[in-house]
């Protein structure tokens, strides 16, 4: 079986794997990094979603034996040393941006890609871009909402009595 | 200043911070040590009787322990149905065996035939395209009426029919209802579809079973809406093992909407099979069996008439309704068309006679069951449409149609068993108007005119039975369980509070919104209060989370809990401060004495109860803990306005949701972030029902909707930023809350309005359609502005075959207005 190495979430990891061993399941089972999702089998749902070399790749597209040398990050790698959530998280949290968690982090991964490429994005370009990721609880509002706040956009406040 | 903490504060979720970190413990995520995994054959056609199986080939293969089949399973018990239908004739409806694996026929696609059990994944998967099933196919029936021709194919040979019952509702009026048709002004008829949906949370299915051979102790855990009813279901009725043997845990959930509530074979299969191999057995769902293994939703082909007198009061309603309930009955699928159907027919209005007759049909599909709503998103689409068809057809304004027959009143007993507690729908509707700014609504359509689209508005009422449920009438309408909730309150000797509920939270935010009620109610930190649910080990007997019970009915347990707590803790209280029980006063965590500057606080009585040595232990026991079951003594209904807003494309057909707005009375609301949000959840839905999302089978039942590339979940540009108001408040009079539930409403309420929208669109621009089936493709849409039959290669089966109700459903003669 080939042997892979790459970094996840900025530690050296290695392993074997089979050739069709994907990414996904390579983060999961052979890494234990289960923040990573599966949610279909077709490459529409990007709950798998992660960085490959700084860009937004589903975990399901790509054979982890395809990637050695690369550098990964996963939900797991958001978050600072100190646990401090960074802005994408954080404004989920306080926009409602989740309920049942399970698209979560690939839409925080997408969240965080568009950023990098599009600091000050419009609503339309933050649905434009989430094309990617189904979520099935929230509706989208309060996700499309916590991206446009995670910029420093002003957007309106959550309900309250 | 809004409010911070406590009941009404739109408290930011505790369980954010572990699914925003991937710290989330979903079922997938937990393997157990020494696990082997099962994958399932699956039957590729819809209905053929299985000669042999041959699982030589399969159980040679590289890492296969063991192929199960039907025969494996010959001696162990069919999966349930939890409640039985009396039809209109006072017969039990037709319930058929549901096997763990299929034995002599497969009914379905999707049917399992065959489990291998293999040490990883992989190998299970490799074995299982390696068993062959000789496989007799018989003709499959797809068409709820054509499965009911004389001469059509059984689903199941033992059965006289497939025909599960033929439900009538109110019998006893049904002759006044025709009376009452008969000497009707006006009659509007409407013949429409509820298409058929598939539930898709968004985490797949898993279940892991382990065995104790040493202790005999069974666990399971699976991705349920509520491992108590799972674990009865499946230890008292599939397996046979006591529920002390056996325990069931739902950890984090990734979406249920229903799905998630029934007990699956794949369950079963897990539990069998980590006993039978003496290893742990784990199976998940990749989303391709989901779609085929998953309970379905709605599939109801409905005619509905309105009768109105001269004044335009409606003084009759009429329907009758083919209910598909697939292959196999599921846990609660004879209760959906039925009543959580019938029993919403009098919507928000004084109609003073309904009669329902459905009947509920075996096909060779997957089974269908409660999704979002269940029942009541069909009654409120088939009402809401034809008063708005109604409306059209009269020339009066379709608000105010519904206004003019709003009830007013309460509580007001409908024709259809059920007495509304209280509600205000012009109350409602009046910031249903304000919201959406109606009035504004003729600017804006000349605006999309002057761009060449044509703008429509539609708007619709909807009014549900949450709280699920009175288990007295319940049991008398055929319920073979109870439906009330639990909750244990474990204060601990410091002072902190375990909550142990019978809810389950899968998405809705227990942990947060059930702790802001405790540490309200005894005037603590929210951080003081911490919600555990999910594990059969450590929770009270409870029904679990579904038809938006669980602040109705689960807080409702929770509050009674508390009560007690606080009643318990006051003596101690009292005894600390030698006062009278009845002097004593708890607010903000300090209990005082009445007219004195004694006080004590919380914790001291909690160490009190704990560390006994001051304690009137004559009178009362040490610790501090209890536990309330709650049954409700009446259903809770939540009612609303909505208003949609659409563009209609006059080239193509596309239709874009401009504008949503609903305005919800959900009685008293406890975390307003949180019911927010679960509208919009709704709402997304809904509107996914209304335009994209369809079922489809080919005459073969082969599932053309098998996978993402071809079930059109709602994506985020398919939608809106929606207004969404709960402003319009009657609390529930019957739980301690004053409660409804909001987890459905979005569900069920948006449907209709988004039909009405383009339909308005439409006319708006000279196409007088009546009526068009869901979801409103641009297809579909296009063949109504133009008169054709559309392309309905992804329609329903049920849609399909009856040219009449095409003709129609496209907007043909018949409905035309």
């Amino acid at each position: 079986m080939p042997q892979v190495s790459m970094t996840v979430n900025g530690r050296a990891v290695s392993g074997e794997v089979e050739g069709r061993t994907l990414l996904v399941e390579f983060l999961r089972e052979g890494l234990r990094l289960t923040g990573t999702h599966v949610g279909c089998d077709t490459s529409q749902c990007g709950a798998c979603a992660v960085h490959v070399d700084g860009k937004l790749v589903k975990a399901c597209t790509a054979f982890a034996a395809e990637l050695d040398g690369a550098e990964v990050t996963t939900i797991e790698g958001m978050a600072g040393a100190d646990g401090s959530l960074s802005a994408v998280q954080q404004a989920f949290q306080d926009y409602h941006g989740l309920q049942c968690g399970f698209c979560t982090p690939g839409m925080v991964m997408a969240g965080a890609a568009l950023l990098e490429e599009n600091p000050r994005p419009s609503e339309a370009d933050v649905r434009q871009y989430l094309e990617g990721n189904i979520c099935r609880c929230t509706g989208y509002h309060n996700i499309v909402k916590a991206i446009m706040a995670a910029s420093g956009q002003e957007v309106e406040p959550v309900a309250a009595e | 200043m809004p409010k911070d903490t406590g009941i009404g504060a739109s408290t930011k979720r505790r369980e954010d911070v572990r699914f925003l970190t991937g710290k989330g413990r979903y079922t997938d995520d937990i393997d157990v040590r020494g696990q082997a995994h099962v994958v399932f054959l699956r039957s590729d056609v819809a209905h053929a009787r299985i000669g042999g199986i041959d699982t030589s080939e399969a159980e040679a293969m590289p890492g296969v322990i063991r192929v199960f089949t039907g025969r494996d399973f010959e001696g162990v018990g069919g999966l349930p149905c939890g409640w039985q239908i009396t039809d209109r004739h006072g017969q039990p409806m037709q319930e058929p065996a549901h096997p763990v694996l299929a034995q002599g026929k497969v009914r379905h696609v999707g049917d399992p035939i065959a489990a291998v059990v293999a040490e990883t994944r992989q190998q299970a998967r490799d074995a299982a395209e390696a068993i062959m099933p000789d496989l007799e196919e018989l003709p499959a029936v797809i068409d709820m009426k054509a499965a009911l021709a004389e001469d059509a194919p059984k689903v199941h040979d033992d059965l006289t029919s497939n025909l599960c019952y033929d439900w009538g509702f109110v019998e006893e009026n049904k002759a006044a209802t025709d009376e009452a048709f008969a000497e009707a002004a006006h009659v509007t008829t409407l013949e429409l579809v509820n298409n058929r949906l598939i539930a898709n949370p968004m985490e797949p299915r898993v279940a892991v079973g382990d065995f104790n051979a040493a202790t005999g102790d069974h666990t399971l855990y699976t991705t349920s809406q509520n491992p108590h009813v799972i674990r009865l279901l499946m230890g008292a009725f599939v397996l046979g093992i006591p529920e002390h043997k056996l325990r069931v845990v739902a950890p984090d959930v990734g979406g249920g909407f229903g799905t998630k509530i029934f007990h699956y074979a794949e369950e079963a299969f897990c539990t069998f099979a980590a006993k039978a191999l003496g290893r742990p057995v784990k199976w998940t769902s990749s989303r391709s069996e989901a779609f085929m293994s998953d309970a379905h939703g709605r599939d109801h082909v409905t005619k509905i008439e309105l009768a109105l007198d001269a004044q335009n009061n409606f003084t009759a309603l009429r329907t009758e309704t083919y209910a598909n309930m697939g292959a196999y009955l599921s846990t609660f699928a004879p209760s959906v068309p039925t009543w959580l159907h019938g029993t919403l027919m009098a919507g928000n209005y004084r109609t003073p006679l309904v009669y329902v007759n459905v009947k509920a049909v075996f096909t060779n599909t997957v089974p269908v069951d409660a999704y979002r709503g269940a029942g009541r998103p069909e009654a409120t689409f088939q009402l809401e449409r034809v008063i708005d068809l109604a409306a059209r057809e009269l020339g009066v304004d379709p608000i105010a149609l519904r206004r003019q027959n709003f009830i007013t009143e309460f509580p007001y007993q409908t024709p259809v068993a059920v007495e509304y507690d209280t509600g205000d729908y012009e109350g409602t509707m009046k910031v249903l108007e304000e919201k959406a700014d109606l009035a504004g609504f003729a600017a804006r359509r000349k605006e999309s005119e002057a761009k060449g689209k044509m703008r429509g508005l539609g708007v619709n009422c909807y009014i549900e039975a949450c709280g699920i449920a009175p288990s007295k009438l319940v049991g008398q309408l055929g319920a073979r369980a109870g439906l009330y909730e639990s909750a244990t309150v474990r204060v601990n000797a410091t002072g902190g509070i375990t909550v142990m509920t019978g809810s389950h939270s899968h998405g809705q935010g227990h942990e947060t919104s059930f702790a802001q009620v405790v540490a309200d109610m005894i005037g603590l930190p929210e951080d003081m209060v911490e919600i555990e649910h999910g594990d059969t080990a450590n929770t009270p007997m409870g029904m679990g989370t579904y038809g938006s019970r669980s602040l109705a009915v689960g807080g409702s347990a929770m509050v009674r809990a508390t009560e007690k707590i606080v009643a318990k803790a006051k003596k101690i209280a009292a005894h600390l401060m030698e006062a009278s029980e009845g002097d004593i006063e708890l607010k903000d965590g300090t209990f005082t004495v009445a007219g004195t500057d004694k006080e004590v606080a919380w914790g001291d009585v909690t160490l009190a109860a704990y560390v006994p040595h001051n304690y009137p232990l004559e009178e009362i026991e040490p610790g501090l803990e209890e536990t309330a079951f709650y049954d409700p003594n009446n259903f809770t209904y939540p009612a609303g306005a909505y208003a949609c807003e659409v563009e209609v494309d006059p080239e193509t057909g596309q239709v874009t949701v401009e504008r949503f707005t609903a305005a919800d009375d959900f009685g008293n609301v406890v975390n307003p972030m949180i019911v927010e949000g679960q509208v919009h959840g709704g709402l997304a839905q809904g509107i996914g029902q209304a335009l994209l999302e369809s079922c489809a089978y080919d005459e073969e039942g082969q599932l053309l909707s098998a996978s993402y590339m071809d079930y059109a979940m709602p994506r985020a540009h398919d939608l809106p930023m929606f207004t969404v108001d709960s402003s319009s408040r009657t609390p529930c009079t019957h739980n301690p809350l004053g409660v409804k539930g909001c987890g459905e409403a979005g569900a069920i309420g948006s449907p209709p309005s988004v039909v009405n929208a383009v339909i308005d669109a439409l006319h708006s621009g000279g196409h007088r359609v009546g009526h068009i089936d869901m979801p409103l493709t641009p297809a579909r849409v296009w063949a109504a502005m133009n008169g054709a039959v559309p392309n309905m290669g992804a329609a329903q089966p049920a849609a399909r075959t009856d040219a009449t109700t095409e003709a129609r459903s496209v907007g043909g003669p018949a409905t035309r207005t």
